[in-house]
């Protein structure tokens, strides 16, 4: 009887030094991998900056409301634990103030969720117009994701169709000749760069983390997104399909290379002139071989 | 049901002539031809029980592949068909079929009933099911479907996924579908129409509540999936494009058709669970269940919300900003009424005499995870939010929170706690602690890192990544995770085997419950119940015991040394 009680007893302190544990163990921990572990990543565009923030907002929200459910579940089991002349349990049907209370509350929080987000949407849905430091463009554009009318934030911006197939990425940019370009995109800084991104053969998902959400490549549809780099932040942006595509999506990964406007320009005519370059050559190869085969 | 109808008949009529006498079938013979509401129940429990070890050894060869980068334990496309399985049979097969097996044994025994109200419907359903598992699993022969359970065309349509896998799938959906909609209107007639004298919709316990939603959302989102995967095939096999978008079809359609169906499947699946959670935590916190007629509103309430936010599976396709903002809304509101359950029941334990049976640690598991899908849920609720995480990892640990965490916990809680009924043996209690400690610690390992993994930008069903993504740790630490779930839940199939011979006698009503189901011995007899008896209040077997301590006149004795004394 005694051993049993004695080792009842144990099985507590172990459930709660374990939790404490497991506590103390994240607190420690957080500071440093606090915003890698429990953030979406955000390095680049101030549309992934921007969705960082909103998630920061529930997730702040979400821990109080963990730690206030978590810690009265517990709460309750160990402290109503039946034992040997304990108090009988109460027979409480139910308390209708209490009901509406948390009826309400709960929608409360939704309602602030709600205004938070409407807050944030137009920052992260709206092309904002490219910097003073941007690409000049020939004309400029009005920018808008899904709105009928040109948003508050007009100028010129760089648009890029983004085509999805198994299992690569192709993109090619609009205005002037042809240039094109598959798996790497290269986007100059400090530019609102807008994506129209559809998929040839199956569905694909545009995703590189640190420039903002992900927008599926649907065929015969186009979806639309947009990223702006600041200057001064040149460099690669990784990212990868998000939506199985077949055997090869994991491997079907994409990066985004960011250049300054003047480099950008440099590496759009150096392009352009490989493409038609090879074009050529390739016509030329084709004419001698038809010719070959004498159809 | 024999000898209750013969009661019957001795009684209602005067005379019936004997034409001959048939015995009822015995042995393996008698588990084919059954009729029986009770071994249709455990037919089905064990069906799933196979299937929760196959799709949970689906699961391991996976996480095993993840445990580092670049690993080439096995190759993509084996790997797209674990996916596939596992989804697929943890859907289909293990928690839709335990559900039917748990709704089977019990709901007729909780209301007061000899059976359901087709039987041979009833075993219809279940071979169904038997049946659509095989068809599906038959696929490991030529090749397995690879484009995952959400079977998104137009990558499952011919051109991209030419093997009859997913030809294996569409049976398997047809099949199963039809043994759901024929079990759910079996379920929705038998609860409206055969409940005990006195048992007014009031009164009817919360877990038959649970199973009536859930048979209602079935016959709401099936025809959705069934109609789809019907358009699939003809697509596939007969020239048609419903979904493909060079013959002027489109892809979205299948996704919203699926989603349909889809979410409210999210709801079928852990509304049961819900349900039982609410039979258990009032027994052993030896309380009332707390605001029993809130939980049920929350009940319906959940399903009906469920049906109006298909498209949040969807938010990265291309679709308008005001459609978003409303499956956004719509699925906030979803979070008042599971909130209003979750209160519910730590009220419910909140000034009771708890025991800690097994049951009830996995009952109270329940909130505690199904909490961190639910606050999970509302952030991939926030349209913005979700386009950095839909499609990852994040997504991953959140329905694994709300369908294991929420679903699973709550159905063990259920073998637990009915084992003794079904069998006359109570399960190990020993063992019992230690899957429950070994599955809690192994699943909180498993999916919580997860959506650390996710958020770092790892999508979900690659076959693998890359250790410039920073995941690995992540990755390594979810794989131990999952071994050590599944030895946990392989020491409830071992507690399973061990107490079918030598678990401890049960007695009728081994946890003084509430309902009626322990007002019949264990196992129950054929007919269920000799005398139905009048039900009063939400708890019969309350006032039963009540009625038998005073009309025996004895002290309640040590026998029950926690139940309450008096009202």
């Amino acid at each position: 009887m005694m051993l049993r009680a004695l080792l009842r007893r144990w099985t507590y302190l172990a459930l709660l030094a374990t939790l404490a544990a497991a506590l103390v163990g994240m607190l420690v921990l957080a500071p440093g991998a606090f915003a890698d572990a429990f953030t979406p990543e955000s390095r680049g565009s101030q549309n992934a900056i921007d969705i960082d923030t909103l998630y920061k907002i529930t997730l702040y929200i979400g821990i109080v409301i963990f730690v206030g459910v978590e810690g009265t579940l517990l709460y309750s089991l160990i402290k109503y634990r039946a034992r040997r002349g304990g108090p009988e349990a109460e027979q409480i049907h139910g308390n209708t103030p209490l009901e509406i209370g948390w009826t309400i509350g709960a929608a409360l929080i939704l309602v602030v969720l709600t205004v938070v987000t409407f807050l944030y949407l137009p920052d992260i849905e709206n092309p904002p117009a490219s910097g003073p430091n941007g690409l000049r463009a020939e004309q400029a554009r009005f920018a808008s994701i899904d709105q009928p009318d040109p948003p508050r934030s007009g100028g010129p911006y760089l648009t890029i169709k983004v085509n999805g197939q198994q299992y690569l990425w192709r993109y090619d940019y609009a205005g002037g000749d042809q240039l094109f370009s598959y798996y790497e995109m290269v986007v100059p800084t400090d530019t609102t760069v807008v994506l129209e991104v559809t998929a040839s053969d199956v569905i694909h998902s545009w995703w590189i983390p640190d420039l903002g959400g992900k927008v599926d490549g649907v065929p015969g549809l186009v979806n639309e997104t947009w990223f702006k780099i600041p200057a001064g932040k040149e460099g690669v942006y990784e990212g990868q399909c998000a939506e199985l595509c077949g055997a090869g999506h994991a491997d079907m990964r994409a990066q985004v290379r960011a250049v300054t406007p003047d480099e950008f320009e440099d590496w759009a005519r150096q392009t352009r002139r490989d493409i038609q370059e090879s074009g050529e050559l390739l016509a030329e190869q084709r004419e001698r071989g038809e010719g070959a085969e004498g159809q | 049901m024999e000898a209750g109808s013969r009661l019957e008949r001795r009684i209602a009529r005067p005379e019936v002539t004997l034409h001959g006498i048939q015995t009822p079938p015995r042995g393996w013979l008698s588990w084919l031809t059954t009729t029986d509401h009770k071994k249709i129940g455990i037919l089905y429990i064990a069906t799933a029980f196979v299937f929760l070890i196959i799709g949970g050894v689906e699961a391991l060869i996976m996480r095993l592949q993840l445990a580092q980068p670049d690993n080439t334990l096995v190759s993509p496309e084996t790997y797209n068909g674990l996916v596939t399985m596992h989804g697929t049979t943890m859907v289909f097969l293990f928690i839709i079929p335990l559900i039917a097996g748990f709704g089977n044994y019990l709901v007729p025994l909780m209301i007061g009933a000899r059976d359901m109200a087709f039987p041979k419907l009833n075993a219809l359903s279940y071979w169904l099911t038997l049946f659509g598992g095989v068809a599906f699993y038959s696929s490991l022969f030529f090749e397995p479907p690879q484009a995952g359970w959400t079977m998104y065309a137009p990558l499952s349509d011919d051109l991209y996924s030419p093997s009859g896998g997913v030809d294996a799938w569409i049976f398997l959906i047809h099949l199963t579908g039809l043994s759901s909609l024929a079990g759910a209107i079996n379920f929705v007639a038998t609860i409206h129409n055969m409940r005990a004298p006195g048992m007014s919709w009031g009164r009817m316990p919360l877990f038959v509540w649970t199973i009536l939603v859930f048979s209602y959302l079935l016959i709401a989102a099936l025809p959705s999936v069934a109609a789809a995967v019907t358009m699939l095939l003809t697509d596939r096999h007969f020239g048609t494009s419903f979904f493909d978008a060079t013959g002027g079809g489109d892809p979205m359609l299948w996704q919203h058709l699926f989603w349909f169906f889809g979410h409210p499947e999210v709801y079928i699946m852990v509304l049961p669970a819900f349900g039982m959670i609410s039979e258990i935590l009032p027994v052993f916190a030896r309380k009332p269940i707390f605001g029993y007629k809130a939980i049920a509103a929350a009940t319906v309430a959940i399903a009906f919300l469920g049906m109006l936010v298909w498209a949040h599976h969807m938010f990265t396709t291309p679709t308008a900003t005001v459609v978003l903002a409303f499956f956004m809304l719509a699925s906030f509101t979803i979070a008042v009424p599971t909130g209003i359950k979750i209160f519910n029941w730590i009220a419910t334990l909140w000034r009771g005499s708890i025991v800690f049976k097994t049951p009830l640690y996995f009952a109270a598991a329940l909130p505690a995870l199904f909490v961190i899908g639910g606050i999970s849920g509302v952030q991939l609720a926030i349209f913005p939010v979700d386009w950095q995480l839909h499609d990852t990892y994040f997504v991953v640990a959140h329905f694994h929170y709300t369908i294991f965490g929420g679903g699973v916990f709550g159905y063990f809680a259920g073998l637990y706690y009915w084992f003794p009924k079904v069998t006359g043996r109570l399960l190990s209690e020993a063992l019992g602690k230690w899957s429950f400690w070994l599955m809690f610690v192994g699943f909180n390992l498993t999916f919580f890192i997860q959506h650390s993994a996710g958020l770092s930008g790892m999508p979900r069903r690659v076959y693998d990544y890359s250790s410039d993504l920073d995941v690995t740790g992540y990755n390594l630490v979810s794989t131990i995770g999952a071994f050590i779930l599944g030895v946990g839940v392989f020491i409830t199939a071992v507690n399973i085997v061990i107490s079918l011979r030598k678990g401890k006698r049960a007695g009728n009503d081994p946890w003084k419950g509430n309902t009626l189901e322990w007002f019949t011995t264990s196992p129950p007899p054929a007919n269920n119940f000799d005398v139905i008896p009048r039900v009063r209040s939400v708890e019969p077997m309350k006032d039963i015991r009540r009625e038998v301590a005073l009309a025996s006149k004895a002290p309640e004795t040590s026998a029950q040394p926690v139940a309450p004394r008096g009202v």
